[in-house]
């Protein structure tokens, strides 16, 4: 006798195979959501942006006056903060880096801090702001200038630009110092001659995806207190700045009392997708062109 | 197993020769290196146990013996690179021209500018073949355009690399072919102008053409240098080494010239080992 009755297997056929059909359906929308979501923001964006973006407004100076208004200031400002940002977690980020990862011992103490710095890196953004206005703005009395937006961002950047070069200077193979040991190197030589310029491209693969980061970031800055309008260009770390996420910020924030803001922050988050797009391709032509395999 | 027994009676014939021939050459040869009682730990495995050993001044001295039987880490102990390795601990002495390396003071740049170093796998820097060989006299503070061209070409020369690579010198070392780059590591070692040359399995990672040039390489060098070798292949001890240490288990059990110890071995465990019966 069978078991298996064939007559109901057809039956139920039907409907297994619909079932199937109906997964990937479900999975496939699942997958679209943010692609579309994402597309119509887009959209958005340069329908309501495209034809304000011209050269008096790359150029131009800031102003109340939505017909007049331009982005250059915070273009600058931007650019001055990315200056502080890559200089400081850079120096600080990978001198960091290659303490943890070739001179600490390993021990508790060590996958003590690993584990912290891990757990910094998702601190959310605001709390730096806090940090940085105590620290940089207040008890460094240095204001809302440029230096102190950039140590802020500095400071929020870093355990990613750490944990980054940590695994650069990790794929570094040991057959390389080893080589370079034993022909009577010192520690520093090995490290500046050898382990650096293999870990180069990985690290500032690593230093510009944090870089692309802090660009974007708004709410620490807001902390510190950047005001709404600043006219002047910021021509050195030291002058008062505005940036392309605040301009954004305060235009979409006050796009309630005069319509054209609306139009002026799109504009403005065309601009900075333009900066960031470039600055993620700089990574990855770095990682493609440079990493190498050993 | 007759084959065993014949080798056996062949050697037993020689056997009054190659004393002689040890105990003259023993009082003669200068000794580059002098280990008492050397003793290591990596944590609480005792890795290496009383190690009696002398290098002798231009000579090849062979370590063989089974996988994990301490000679890698035997000759990483003479040039302290075993200290890389954060849990090791020593106890004993090694001396290097009468110099106690493993004193706290000992400056151990010193000691690997005089004992240079090949490792089991062609490990050539990512940069271009000249920069590799010029490496090692940079570090020691040699910026002279002219003094470096000229060590690259005699470094690349005596490791009969020079005529291969001279026409493509600023290319990078990883475009050359195994055996290149290992003659290249050795050229690189050379630079350095070294006393002694510690090779860890040098030809291991190679084909059997690389292998024979490599030791050629070896046997011409030895009129200039004192090599130590570590090799897991006991044909290539018996071809080219002066002297043969057979370590077991972390310890040496038989040290003699190459020649006495493959033709008349004086431990069973040497004869079991040479004759293919274990390891």
């Amino acid at each position: 006798m069978k078991y298996i009755d064939s007559s109901l297997v057809e039956k139920r056929m039907n409907k297994r195979i619909l079932k199937n059909n109906l997964s990937k359906i479900l999975f496939l929308l699942a997958t679209l959501f943010g692609l579309v979501v994402l597309v119509i923001l887009i959209m958005r964006v340069l329908i309501e942006g495209l034809k304000w973006v011209n050269f008096d407004f790359l150029t131009g100076k800031l102003s109340t006056n939505a017909e007049q208004a331009g982005i250059m200031g915070a273009i600058l400002g931007s650019l001055w903060l990315m200056l502080v940002v890559i200089v400081c977690t850079m120096i600080i980020g990978v001198g960091a880096a290659i303490y943890l990862e070739l001179y600490a011992k390993k021990g508790k103490l060590n996958s003590l801090i690993q584990t912290n710095i891990a757990n910094l890196a998702g601190v959310p953004s605001i709390v730096y702001g806090i940090l940085g206005m105590t620290l940089f703005v207040r008890a460094l009395d240095l204001g809302n200038i440029v230096l102190a937006g950039g140590l802020t961002l500095s400071l929020l950047v870093l355990p990613i630009v750490i944990v980054a070069a940590q695994e650069a200077l990790r794929s570094v193979p040991n057959s390389l110092s080893e080589a370079s040991y034993g022909m009577g190197a010192t520690k520093w030589q090995t490290i500046k001659r050898i382990i650096l310029p293999a870990a180069l491209p990985g690290i500032l693969t690593g230093a510009i995806l944090a870089l692309s980061r802090a660009i974007g970031e708004t709410a620490p800055l807001v902390v510190i207190g950047i005001p709404a309008l600043i006219i002047p260009f910021p021509g050195s770390i030291f002058d008062k700045f505005t940036t392309l996420p605040m301009q954004i910020y305060y235009w979409t924030l006050d796009s309630s009392l005069v319509a054209e803001y609306a139009n002026l922050a799109a504009a403005t988050i065309i601009v900075l997708l333009i900066l960031l797009f470039m600055l993620n391709a700089t990574a990855i032509f770095i990682r493609n062109k440079y990493q190498q395999r050993f | 197993m007759t084959q065993t027994i014949a080798k056996k009676n062949e050697s037993v014939k020689h056997l009054p020769r190659l004393t002689t021939v040890s105990n003259d050459r023993l009082s003669k040869q200068k000794v580059v290196y002098q280990v008492e009682g050397f003793n290591l730990w990596y944590d609480e495995t005792h890795a290496l146990k009383d190690i009696e050993l002398s290098v002798y001044d231009r000579e090849i001295t062979a370590i063989i013996g089974p996988s994990g039987c301490g000679k890698s880490t035997f000759l990483k102990s003479l040039n302290r690179m075993v200290e890389l390795i954060p849990s090791v601990k020593t106890s004993g002495d090694i001396s290097y021209q009468g110099n106690r390396i493993l004193d706290k003071h000992f400056k151990v740049e010193q000691l690997r500018t005089k004992v240079g170093m090949v490792f089991q796998k062609p490990n050539p820097f990512p940069k271009s073949i000249y920069e590799n060989i010029a490496y090692g006299p940079k570090i020691h503070g040699i910026k002279n355009k002219k003094i470096l061209n000229q060590i690259v070409e005699r470094s690349l020369r005596d490791a009969y690399l020079w005529d291969e690579v001279k026409d493509r010198l600023n290319e990078n070392a990883y475009g050359l072919s195994g055996g290149q780059q290992q003659r290249l590591c050795i050229a690189r070692a050379l630079a350095i102008e070294p006393e002694v040359i510690l090779m860890d399995e040098p030809t291991s990672a190679l084909d059997p053409v690389s292998t024979s040039k490599i030791e050629e390489l070896i046997q011409e060098l030895k009129s200039k240098y004192s090599i130590v070798i570590v090799t897991h292949n006991m044909q290539q001890a018996a071809r080219i080494s002066d002297r043969t240490a057979f370590f077991l288990n972390g310890e040496i059990i038989e040290f003699d010239l190459t020649e006495s110890l493959f033709s008349n071995p004086s431990d069973q465990r040497t004869e079991d080992y040479i004759t293919g019966r274990f390891g």
